[in-house]
C-alpha cells in the first residue's frame, strides 16, 4: 500500500516535470543550434554581431521626415525618422478611423433606410478587400489621376491639391511654447472645473455647464497669450513657381507626400469598418431596458444616446477597439509596399540593403513593433479599467 | 435644420400638403437630374453656393411637407417611416439620393457601357471606359501566374480534384466522410503539391518562382490553414497548461507573433532565416513563406481557440477527470470538440484575414493576384492600366472574402440558434 503510493506521487511529480524540461531543453536547442548557424554564417561574410553600426554615417536620403535628416546622419537618426513616420501614419489613420467608425457604426443602426444600408456596404466592400490593394488602389491609380503641378484643384488659394502631393499652409509661430504651456495649463485647468462640477452634481445635485466653461477656458487663456504675451502666428502659402518652361514647382507651405495621403486614407478607410461594427455591437449589447427607462423619464433621443448608451456601450466597444488600434499601427507596415518611408522601408529594406546586418536590424525592428503594441494596449487596459463599472 | 419654422402638416389639409410637397420634391429631383445628365442648370441664376444646395433645401422643405402621421396612405407612410422620419433623416435621404444619381451613372459608363471588351492591345481601347481587354489578355497570368501555359492543366486538376473531394463529403455517409476528410487533410496536398511542382512521374519540374496568380492565393491561404490548425491548437493548449514552463512559453510565443506584422514575419523569413540555417542550405522561397505565415496565423488561431476552451463550462472537464481519463484523452474526446464547435466563426474569421493577407508574400518576390496586377501595369506596352487592375483584382477578393465573410455569418446564426 505504501510503496503504490509512493509510486503514485513519482509518477505524477514526473508528469509534470517531464514535459517541462522537455519543453525547455527543446527551446535551448533550438536557441543554440540557431545561434551557431548563424555564428558561422556571420564568420564567412566577414561579419560580426553587433550594433555599433547604429552610430555610422548612413549615406542615403530619405523623402519624407519630421525630423532634421540627410545622408550625413547615422542609422540610429535614420531608425529614428522611421520610427517617428510610422508614428505619424498610425495617429493620423487611428484619427480618422475613429472618427468615421463610430459615424458609419451610428449611421447602420439609424431608422433610416438608405443610411443605415450606405453604410452596411461600406462595410461590406472595405472589410471585404485586401489593405493592401486598397493601398495600392488610392497610390497606384487614384492619387496618379489627379492633375499636374500646374494645374493643381485649389481649396480657396491657400491649399493645392496636385499628383505631386497636397500643399497645406505652414504656421509660423512666434513664442509658441508660451502657447503651449497655456494650453497645457488651460486643459489642467479644465481638469480641476470637471472634478469640481463632478462633486458639486453627486453632492448638491447642482448641473454646472462644464462643456461651455471647458470651451470658454481653452477658447481665452490661449488667446490672451496671442494678445498680451506677443504670441504671434502667420501662414506660410504655398506659392507656384515656374521652374523652367514646363517644369513648375510649390514652393513654402507643408507638402504632404501622396504616399501619406494614400496610406492614412486605405488604413482608416478600412479600419473604419471593423470600429463601425465593434461600434454597433456595443450600441446594441446595451439592453433594451435601459433605453426605455431613459426615455420614461423624458430624455430626448441626444441624451439617451450620450448620458445612457453610450457610457455602457463604450465598455463594450472599447478592448476590441483597442485590437483595432494596434492592427492598424502594424498594418501601417504595408507602408513599404508604396515606398513610404515608415520603419519598415527606411531600416528593415535600406538600411538592411547596405549594412547587411539581417539579424540585429530585423530583431531591432520587431522589437519596436513589440514595444508600440505593448505600450498601447497597457495604456487602452489602463483607459478600460477607469471606464469599467464602478460598484458603490 | 432641426427647427425650420414650418406649418406642421396635418390631415384635415392633407391635399394641400401633399401636393405642395410632392411638387417640390419633384422640382428638386428635376433640378438634380438635369444639372447631372443634361448638364444645365436651370437654378443657376441663383448665386453659386445658393443653387448648389437649392435642391436639398426644397427637397427638405418638401419632404416636411409631407410628413403627416398616419396619413392613412400606405405608401406615403412607408416613405415617412423609412426614410423621412424627421428634417435631419430628410435631409441626409436627400443626400444619399442626389450623390447617387450624380455618382452611380458615370461610374457604371466607365464601368460596363463606356468599357472596351473587344481587341487584344492597348490601342483596342478608344472609347474612354475602362480598358477590360488588358485584363482579358493578362488573365491568364492573373490567375496562373507565369507558370507555363501548357502545364497549367495540372493546376486546374489539383484544383478540380479538391473541388470534387469537397463537395463529395457533403453527400457521402457520415461512415466514409471520416475517411475522405483524413484524405483531404493528410494526403489529397501532398499529391496537389507535387502534380503542380512536378519533378516526378514524368511531370516536368516547375520552380515555385513561376508559381503565382490566383492559384498561388488559394495554395499558400490553404497550406497556411491546414498547418496553422494543429499548431494553434496545441498552443492554446499550452497557454491553459497548468505548468508554467510550457505556458509561459507558449505564451511568449503568441505574443511575440502577434505583436508584430505579418511584413516583418516575412522579411524575416527573407533575409534573417537563411542565416540560422548551416551554410549552404538553400530552404525554397515558397517554403519559407509558408513557415513564415503559418506561425503567424498560428498565433491568432491559439487565440481563437482559446476563447473556445474559456468558453467551455468547467463542469466538462470535471465531469472527464470524473471518468477517469487522462489530459489528453480528456481534451482529443471531450474538450476540443465541443471547443472547436463554438469557435468556428472565429476560425472563419482568421481564414478570411490569412486569405486577405497573401498579397503580402511580394516581399519575398511571389507574384500573386495583386502582385501580378503590379508586374502587369508596369508592362510598356500596358501602362496606365492600374485602375482596371486593380479594381479587377479588388473584385475577385472582394467576392471571395464576401462570399467567406458571409459563410461564416451564417454558421453563427445556425450554432447560436442550435445552443439555445
Amino acid at each position: 500500500m505504501n510503496f503504490k503510493n509512493f509510486k503514485f506521487d513519482l509518477s505524477n511529480k514526473n508528469k509534470d516535470l517531464i514535459p517541462q524540461v522537455l519543453t525547455i531543453l527543446f527551446i535551448v536547442l533550438v536557441i543554440i543550434y540557431f545561434t551557431i548557424n548563424a555564428q558561422n554564417n556571420m564568420g564567412n561574410r566577414g561579419i560580426s554581431f553587433g550594433f555599433g553600426f547604429l552610430s555610422q554615417e548612413s549615406s542615403f536620403d530619405i523623402t519624407f521626415s519630421l525630423i532634421d535628416y540627410d545622408g550625413s546622419h547615422s542609422y540610429a537618426r535614420a531608425f529614428l525618422v522611421g520610427l517617428l513616420n510610422t508614428i505619424l501614419v498610425s495617429a493620423i489613420g487611428i484619427f480618422f478611423a475613429t472618427i468615421l467608425g463610430v459615424t458609419i457604426g451610428i449611421a447602420r443602426l439609424s431608422q433610416n433606410y438608405l443610411i443605415a444600408k450606405t453604410a452596411e456596404w461600406y462595410v461590406e466592400i472595405f472589410r471585404n478587400i485586401p489593405l493592401i490593394l486598397q493601398i495600392f488602389f488610392w497610390y497606384f491609380a487614384a492619387l496618379r489621376a489627379l492633375p499636374l503641378t500646374v494645374d493643381s484643384i485649389n481649396f480657396y488659394d491657400i491649399s493645392f491639391l496636385n499628383v505631386k502631393g497636397w500643399y497645406v499652409p505652414k504656421f509660423i509661430w512666434t513664442n509658441f511654447s508660451l502657447f503651449l504651456y497655456s494650453v497645457i495649463f488651460s486643459f489642467i485647468l479644465i481638469f480641476f472645473v470637471s472634478k469640481y462640477a463632478k462633486k458639486q452634481r453627486d453632492e448638491f445635485g447642482k448641473q454646472i455647464p462644464t462643456l461651455y466653461i471647458s470651451l470658454a477656458i481653452l477658447f481665452v487663456l490661449p488667446l490672451l497669450t496671442f494678445l498680451l504675451g506677443g504670441v504671434s502666428l502667420s501662414f506660410q502659402i504655398p506659392e507656384l513657381n515656374q521652374l523652367s518652361k514646363t517644369v513648375y514647382v510649390y514652393k513654402g507651405g507643408v507638402s504632404i507626400i501622396p504616399e501619406l495621403i494614400s496610406l492614412a486614407l486605405a488604413l482608416s478607410m478600412y479600419t473604419a469598418t471593423f470600429i463601425a461594427e465593434n461600434v454597433r455591437a456595443g450600441i446594441l449589447g446595451v439592453n433594451k431596458g435601459q433605453k426605455e427607462a431613459a426615455a420614461s423619464i423624458g430624455l430626448t433621443k441626444a441624451q439617451i444616446l450620450k448620458l445612457v448608451v453610450m457610457p455602457q456601450a463604450l465598455r463594450i466597444i472599447i478592448p476590441p477597439t483597442t485590437n483595432q488600434y494596434l492592427n492598424l499601427t502594424k498594418n501601417s507596415s504595408l507602408a513599404a509596399a508604396i515606398a513610404y518611408p515608415d520603419i519598415v522601408l527606411v531600416f528593415a529594406g535600406t538600411a538592411l540593403m547596405q549594412t547587411g546586418r539581417a539579424i540585429e536590424i530585423i530583431s531591432i525592428t520587431m522589437l519596436t513593433y513589440l514595444s508600440l503594441s505593448l505600450s498601447i494596449s497597457v495604456f487602452m487596459n489602463w483607459y478600460n479599467k477607469k471606464m469599467a463599472i464602478k460598484e458603490k | 435644420m432641426m427647427n425650420l419654422n414650418l406649418p406642421k402638416p396635418n390631415k384635415e389639409n392633407f391635399t394641400t400638403f401633399v401636393s405642395l410637397g410632392s411638387l417640390l420634391i419633384v422640382v428638386s429631383f428635376l433640378d438634380v437630374l438635369v444639372n447631372t445628365f443634361l448638364g444645365y442648370n436651370f437654378t443657376g441664376f441663383l448665386p453659386e453656393r445658393l443653387s448648389f444646395f437649392a435642391p436639398l433645401f426644397f427637397g427638405t422643405i418638401g419632404l416636411h411637407l409631407i410628413r403627416i402621421e398616419y396619413s392613412g396612405n400606405q405608401f406615403l407612410d412607408k416613405i415617412n417611416t423609412n426614410f423621412n422620419s424627421n428634417n435631419f433623416n430628410a435631409f441626409l435621404s436627400l443626400i444619399v439620393i442626389f450623390t447617387l444619381i450624380k455618382y452611380v451613372p458615370p461610374l457604371l459608363n466607365w464601368f460596363i457601357f463606356d468599357a472596351d471588351f473587344l481587341g487584344n492591345q492597348k490601342e483596342d481601347c478608344t472609347s474612354g471606359g475602362a480598358c477590360w481587354v488588358f485584363v482579358k489578355v493578362w488573365f491568364n497570368r492573373f490567375v496562373y501566374g507565369m507558370y507555363p501555359d501548357v502545364e497549367q492543366w495540372r493546376i486546374n486538376t489539383s484544383f478540380l480534384m479538391l473541388f470534387l473531394l469537397v463537395g463529395a463529403s457533403f453527400f457521402v455517409s457520415p461512415k466514409y466522410k471520416k475517411y475522405l476528410l483524413l484524405f483531404l487533410l493528410f494526403i489529397y496536398p501532398i499529391i496537389g503539391l507535387k502534380l503542380i511542382s512536378g519533378g516526378d512521374f514524368g511531370l516536368e519540374y516547375v520552380e515555385t518562382g513561376a508559381w503565382g496568380g490566383l492559384s498561388l492565393t488559394f495554395i499558400v491561404s490553404a497550406f497556411a490553414l491546414i498547418l496553422c490548425f494543429p499548431i494553434g491548437m496545441f498552443l492554446a493548449l499550452g497557454r491553459r497548461s497548468n505548468l508554467p514552463a510550457i505556458r509561459y512559453s507558449s505564451i511568449g510565443f503568441i505574443e511575440l507573433w502577434r505583436g508584430v506584422p505579418l511584413i516583418t514575419v516575412l522579411f524575416m523569413s527573407a533575409v534573417m532565416f537563411p542565416m540560422f540555417l548551416p551554410d549552404g542550405t538553400y530552404v525554397d522561397k515558397l517554403i519559407r513563406v509558408l513557415i513564415a505565415i503559418t506561425l503567424f496565423e498560428a498565433a491568432y488561431m491559439a487565440e481563437v481557440i482559446r476563447g473556445g476552451l474559456q468558453a467551455l463550462p468547467k463542469g466538462q472537464y470535471e465531469a472527464a477527470k470524473s471518468l477517469g481519463m487522462g489530459y489528453w484523452r480528456m481534451h482529443f474526446l471531450i474538450i476540443l470538440p465541443q471547443a472547436l464547435k463554438l469557435v468556428i466563426p472565429g476560425i472563419a474569421n482568421t481564414f478570411l484575414a490569412l486569405v486577405k493577407d497573401t498579397p503580402l508574400i511580394f516581399v519575398v518576390g511571389l507574384l500573386e493576384l495583386a502582385g501580378m496586377v503590379n508586374l502587369a501595369k508596369t508592362n510598356p506596352k500596358w501602362l496606365g492600366m492600374a485602375m482596371e487592375g486593380y479594381v479587377f483584382a479588388g473584385l475577385v477578393f472582394w467576392v471571395i472574402c464576401y462570399a467567406m465573410s458571409r459563410y461564416s455569418q451564417n454558421l453563427e446564426k445556425k450554432l447560436s440558434t442550435e445552443s439555445r
